[in-house]
């Protein structure tokens, strides 16, 4: 497919550190995190104006799930909105925490592993053709998705072990994948998910949902790890051959390559080979150039996509890793845990830097290491404030255009309502719920006339300024697009 | 498969030499004094915005399973 639609779903670490004893329990602490999201949706799971999905997760992770988006930096925008989401309603979850008599910090952390050996992930969805191939695309998938850690991980500081000492990894989420190709999630934790509930018509598009993704802080990082992804998706839909390299155990491999920073570990293909995972990126990386230089680039990123691609594969082959070290969040990473380490003389083990590691990933811009790193010129970042800021705001131009507009008047009107991925449902009209199918639509009649029937949307509604929204709520993404023009006198429902 | 570097580093300057914890404590070069003093104000930054006892935020952080 050349235009795609994409989604990332990001669980985020969340924590209470007191000025002395223990922090508030997960679940307590979730209620104050997500006060303001019941008051204004009255439910710990809505989709907001901007079209994405806000939710408390099995185990009290808050979680963001972008909105459909058919643009890579859309996305990418999206998904740090979530993170500035997160990051003001734990400024507001501090405040009340304070008022209510307690102490201390509230730390949201967009990571993937505690100390105890939890997980929690960050999902990717990508809509494919329903032609294709199943068996065909995880043959070729598989072995890049678990070689796509050294390009795109997000880097770990792994503290001792009986077997092994500390040391630094590619991959936050290698050691926690348990499967290859799976539909359950929480028990065996697949690195593709075969769960097929498409959000889009059946017959057509299937969701491809990839669980094995470290979350990323650097923006550049993102784009390759979804652009790379995308272009191996894009070569396998135009049936294009690739060299095969399935895996003996892709599980033994994802984890024999992460703890391996050298990249240097081999692992087995099923026809017996030994290959490296820079072997095996780098094939695919070349099939994929050839592919681009012979059909053309399908969006504006491609070039920059390839040459990151490229550059970190180099960097991993020549152990030269300043290549790489202010666009790839492992190499970001890793280049700080060693300065610290060499500056101040603590060994690999010494807790300091496994809190470094935690702290690369803090949502709050003041506090978190890779936001401090980007103001000191030591990581790049090219999503501009004010592209996050829109993404709070507005939806991305897919389906999601649709339901966002669906939730501000509703919500401006007063009419109950319900939504979800597809559907579009006024509680007091029952009978009128409709489903959008098409994930690329940015409007729909049925839904049109619907909201017409709610009023006179033209001379009723007024759209608010940024400078107005900023100043509603506790984050912009709870904000009301519309007020009601002044005079404006909402018609009572008429009766079923 | 050991193919060397051809390039420099992307984020290097010409002429201008990697940055490391060694490079930085060469005496009388001013571009590595420099970079010297920015690492220690970097990292006396951090130590401003980290909690003091490591240990016990590491600990601290404990999460419920997920997804």
């Amino acid at each position: 497919m050349d235009h795609r639609v994409y989604g990332v779903e990001t669980e985020f670490g969340l924590t209470h550190r007191p000025e002395t004893g223990r922090g508030l329990p997960p679940d307590e602490l979730a209620r104050y995190l997500f006060r303001p999201v019941v008051e204004f949706g009255r439910s710990s799971n809505i989709f907001i104006p901007n079209g994405s999905r806000l939710y408390l997760d099995v185990g009290s992770h808050p979680e963001y799930a972008t909105a459909e988006c058919d643009d890579l930096i859309d996305l990418i925008a999206s998904d740090r909105a979530g993170e500035r989401v997160m990051h003001d309603l734990a400024v507001e979850a501090e405040e009340r925490i304070h008022r209510d008599g307690f102490t201390g910090q509230v730390y949201v952390l967009k990571n993937n592993v505690d100390s105890a050996g939890n997980s929690y992930g960050s999902h990717e969805n990508y809509l494919i053709p329903r032609t294709t191939h199943f068996r065909r695309l995880s043959g070729i998938l598989l072995p890049f998705l678990v070689t796509r850690q050294i390009i795109s991980g997000a880097g770990r500081v792994v503290p001792a072990e009986d077997s092994r000492e500390a040391h630094f990894a590619f991959s936050q989420r290698a050691d926690h994948m348990w499967e290859g190709i799976s539909s359950a999630t929480t028990r065996s934790r697949p690195i593709i998910n075969t769960r097929d509930e498409p959000h889009a018509d059946a017959a057509n598009h299937r969701r491809l949902h990839v669980i094995v993704g470290d979350s990323n802080m650097s923006t550049a990082t993102s784009l390759l790890r979804y652009g790379s992804t995308d272009l191996v998706l894009r070569m396998i839909e135009a049936g294009v051959p690739i060299e095969d390299f399935e895996l003996e155990n892709p599980i033994a491999a994802i984890r024999a390559i992460s703890h391996d920073i050298t990249g240097r570990a081999g692992v087995r293909t099923r026809n017996g080979e030994q290959v490296t995972a820079v072997q095996i990126q780098r094939g695919i990386f070349q099939r994929v150039s050839r592919f681009i230089s012979e059909h053309g680039a399908h969006h504006e990123h491609v070039d920059q996509i390839l040459e990151l691609w490229e550059r970190a594969l180099e960097a991993v082959e020549s152990g030269d890793h300043s290549l790489i070290d202010q666009d790839i969040d492992w190499a970001i990473k890793k280049r700080l845990v060693e300065d610290v380490s060499n500056q101040r003389g603590l060994g690999m083990d010494h807790p300091r830097l496994e809190q470094i590691d935690m702290a690369y990933h803090d949502v709050n811009p003041d506090r978190g290491l890779f936001h401090l790193l980007v103001r000191r010129g030591r990581a790049t970042d090219f999503v501009t404030d004010e592209q996050v800021t829109r993404a709070m705001t507005t939806p991305p131009p897919t389906r999601a255009a649709i339901r966002g507009e669906f939730l501000s008047t509703a919500r401006v009107y007063g009419a109950e309502c319900t939504v979800d991925w597809v559907h579009h449902k006024l509680t007091d009209r029952p009978l009128e719920a409709i489903m959008v199918k098409d994930p690329f639509a940015q409007h729909d009649e049925r839904i049109e006339s619907l909201l017409d029937r709610l009023g006179d949307r033209k001379n009723h509604l007024r759209e608010r300024s940024l400078h107005e929204r900023i100043q509603q709520g506790v984050t912009l993404a709870l904000t009301d697009k519309y007020s009601l023009a002044p005079g404006t006198v909402v018609p009572e429902p008429p009766l079923i | 498969m050991s193919a060397q570097p051809q390039k420099q580093p992307y984020r290097h300057g010409d002429g201008d030499q990697p940055e490391s914890a060694d490079a930085a404590q060469v005496q009388g070069n001013p571009q590595a004094t420099e970079r010297a003093a920015e690492l220690d104000s970097l990292l006396d930054e951090i130590d401003t915005v980290l909690e003091a006892n490591a240990e016990e935020f590491v600990k601290g952080f404990v999460q419920k399973g997920g997804q």
